[in-house]
């Protein structure tokens, strides 16, 4: 990997502020760099803290939610420590982002020319006509149909795969070092989420961009990622190149998400399950957040929470198994 | 899109001959008739008076009445008032009309102008000072009637402090020109706030909640990633959204817009629409209120087209074919 990373998150904390003085810790001290031309992938059940973080890198934590310690460095730029005006030369155009749910994530009342120019507009300074030609050009790229009447039209004339596409159109039109996928692919059909996959991979290998993707898909995970960040309860509890993390896993709730997965060459009669639910971020155990869960819970999970260390060569895991006495050592 | 005009107003003539007999029967079944309960005079015998309602065709059995009045008003003519002799009730009619439109686009100017700023701040920072007292007076504004807040700002601005002219719409027939415009809006001040009032605390709450809807939705979160200034994402992908029902609902306010000044014309003592519909009521004067409430009801149909109608133009989603 080159030496400078794109995007450098340090000891990142986001708490919501709830009634009655109640605080969820969506994130509490997640650490992860992104080499350029990189994937990585962050993937944990619903309720992890994995949007949050990317939100919070983005800085687009609505209230009660506070960014309240931490560093997100994009290049040599501390992201925390700019100005709200400054901080929006640095969304779309250095930071792309697609969302979820590609059907209300566009703005009903816009044509899409105007929304991928507005953007192309804001950051490149350049006229109408060269940022609508730009656009055309865009959604040619990512396989739109075309173009030239696509721009006239409205969102709610195109199908959801459509709106994605459009969406990666507006995310690389900066080319930005990074992009940020927020669960890109949960809202579509199943056939249309492989071609959503390959297209964002391919602009990643195009413009050389960075790419944060979001998913709980494990299956992706495997495909498309150099390496993956498990969350679980707003921390990071595994943390591994890919194919080392899915060959070597070593956390239980990582053995536990890859158990769930179905196998071609294996002949199961269920497939497994983590016991229970994600713990409401401000209701987490005092130990280890997933001692509530885990099947090799050991007394002293209940009562310290392990840190996140290094097990071997970019293996990270936060698990009292692997600390220096544990048991699997 | 004229298609669906055309056929939305071809659907106005069963409507309006529904909405006619409907207001014909209602004013016949009110007990009495011009003649009654005035003094009569006891040197008139009472022949005189039944030749005066064989006259005017009151003696006749009432679908008579009802098809003789249809007839000259598919002719084109409303009749004649029976209060004011010798005056056609669209002359009656036109002499006011204008006034209580331009009370009423006056008093929807205030509302917007005042609603959506306030509906837009109270979205923006909500549970703020101003969100408290812009919700408190919402309730206010709802729950106080038209006459008494019409009373009560009489009272104060008129009397005590003599700021503006407590009724009528000019002080002077001399005036011209832009004195003269001037001096018509002094005097609607006073009840253009009254006759604004609810709207205006109704307009407020739509947009406070609308923008916050708005602003909690997908598609800002998507602004606001693109790097588009704050600026950028209130007044442009905000408010765009956020005013489409409140566009809406002003094609809906024409019918209440000139009904809706009854009463507070009447406090005003202005001369509109209202205060020659209360007079004609109490006169049984059936022609005009008759012909008022038609109006009324005409104002309503054309003002629910036209809400339609702008709802496709700000909604690019809505299609009528």
């Amino acid at each position: 990997m080159s030496s400078q990373p794109v995007l450098d998150v340090q000891k990142l904390k986001t708490y919501f502020y709830l009634e009655q003085e109640l605080v969820a810790k969506a994130v509490d001290d997640v650490s992860f760099s992104v080499y350029p031309g990189e994937t990585v992938a962050i993937v944990g059940e619903s309720g992890s803290g994995k949007s949050i973080t990317a939100l919070s890198i983005m800085q687009l934590i609505n209230k009660p939610g506070r960014i309240v310690e931490g560093s997100i460095h994009v290049k040599d730029k501390n992201l925390l420590n700019l100005k709200p005006k400054q901080m929006t030369a640095i969304r779309g155009n250095h930071i792309g982002m697609i969302f979820q749910e590609p059907m209300t994530a566009l703005n009903p009342v816009f044509t899409i020319g105007n929304q991928i120019t507005e953007m192309i507009r804001k950051h490149k300074k350049v006229s109408k006509q060269i940022a609508q030609l730009k656009a055309i050009e865009l959604l040619r790229i990512v396989g739109i149909p075309r173009p030239e009447q696509i721009i006239k039209e409205y969102p709610h004339q195109l199908s959801g795969g459509m709106r994605q596409r459009v969406m990666i159109a507006m995310a690389i039109s900066c080319e930005p070092e990074l992009i940020i996928a927020d669960e890109p692919t949960t809202a579509l059909d199943v056939t249309i989420q492989a071609q959503i996959l390959d297209l964002l991979l391919e602009m990643q290998q195009r413009y050389n961009m960075a790419l944060l993707l979001i998913t709980h898909d494990l299956g992706v995970v495997y495909e498309y990622t150099d390496k993956v960040i498990v969350m679980y309860g707003g921390q990071i509890v595994e943390q591994a190149p890919t194919k080392q993390l899915l060959s070597l896993t070593k956390h239980p709730y990582t053995k536990g998400l890859l158990s769930s997965l179905p196998k071609m060459d294996e002949d199961v009669e269920r497939l497994g399950t983590i016991q229970g639910t994600v713990p409401a971020a401000y209701n987490f155990p005092v130990g280890c957040r997933f001692s509530t869960r885990c099947p090799f819970v050991m007394e002293k999970c209940k009562q310290t929470n392990p840190e996140l260390l290094q097990n071997d060569t970019d293996h990270f895991v936060r698990c009292h198994l692997y600390e220096e006495g544990g048991e699997s050592q | 899109m004229y298609q669906y005009i055309i056929r939305r107003v071809l659907q106005f003539i069963p409507m309006l001959l529904a909405l006619s007999i409907i207001v014909f029967g209602l004013a016949k079944a009110a007990p009495g008739d011009p003649f009654s309960g005035k003094i009569l005079d006891p040197e008139v015998g009472m022949e005189i008076y039944e030749k005066q309602r064989a006259e005017l065709g009151l003696d006749k059995p009432i679908p008579v009445q009802y098809l003789r009045w249809a007839e000259k008003i598919v002719q084109g003519s409303f009749g004649e008032s029976i209060t004011y002799k010798g005056r056609s009730v669209e002359s009656l009619i036109k002499e006011r009309f204008l006034n209580t439109v331009y009370l009423g686009l006056f008093a929807l100017f205030i509302t917007l102008l005042v609603a959506i700023p306030i509906g837009i701040y109270s979205a923006r920072r909500p549970y703020s000072l101003l969100d408290y007292g812009s919700t408190t007076f919402g309730f206010f504004g709802l729950a106080v009637p038209n006459f008494f807040f019409g009373l009560v700002v009489i009272y104060l601005f008129s009397i005590k402090l003599g700021w503006f002219p407590a009724q009528g719409t000019l002080s002077s027939n001399k005036l011209t020109g832009f004195a003269e415009f001037k001096d018509r809006i002094h005097h609607m001040i006073l009840p253009g706030l009254t006759l604004g009032l609810a709207s205006t605390a109704s307009y407020m709450r739509y947009m406070r909640s609308e923008v916050m809807d708005v602003l909690g939705s997908d598609y800002i979160r998507t602004a606001k990633a693109k790097g588009m200034s704050n600026n950028n994402v209130l007044y442009k992908h905000t408010l765009r959204n956020a005013l489409i029902p409140v566009i809406t609902l002003l094609g809906m306010e024409l019918g209440p817009l000139l009904g809706g000044a009854i009463i507070t014309e009447q406090v005003f003592n202005f001369p509109g629409i209202g205060t020659l519909f209360i007079g004609s009521v109490i006169n049984r004067d059936y022609p005009v209120v008759m012909a008022i409430t038609l109006l009324l009801g005409v104002a309503i149909l054309v003002g629910n087209l036209l809400a339609d109608i702008l709802y496709s133009v700000v909604d690019p989603r809505i299609r009528y074919d």
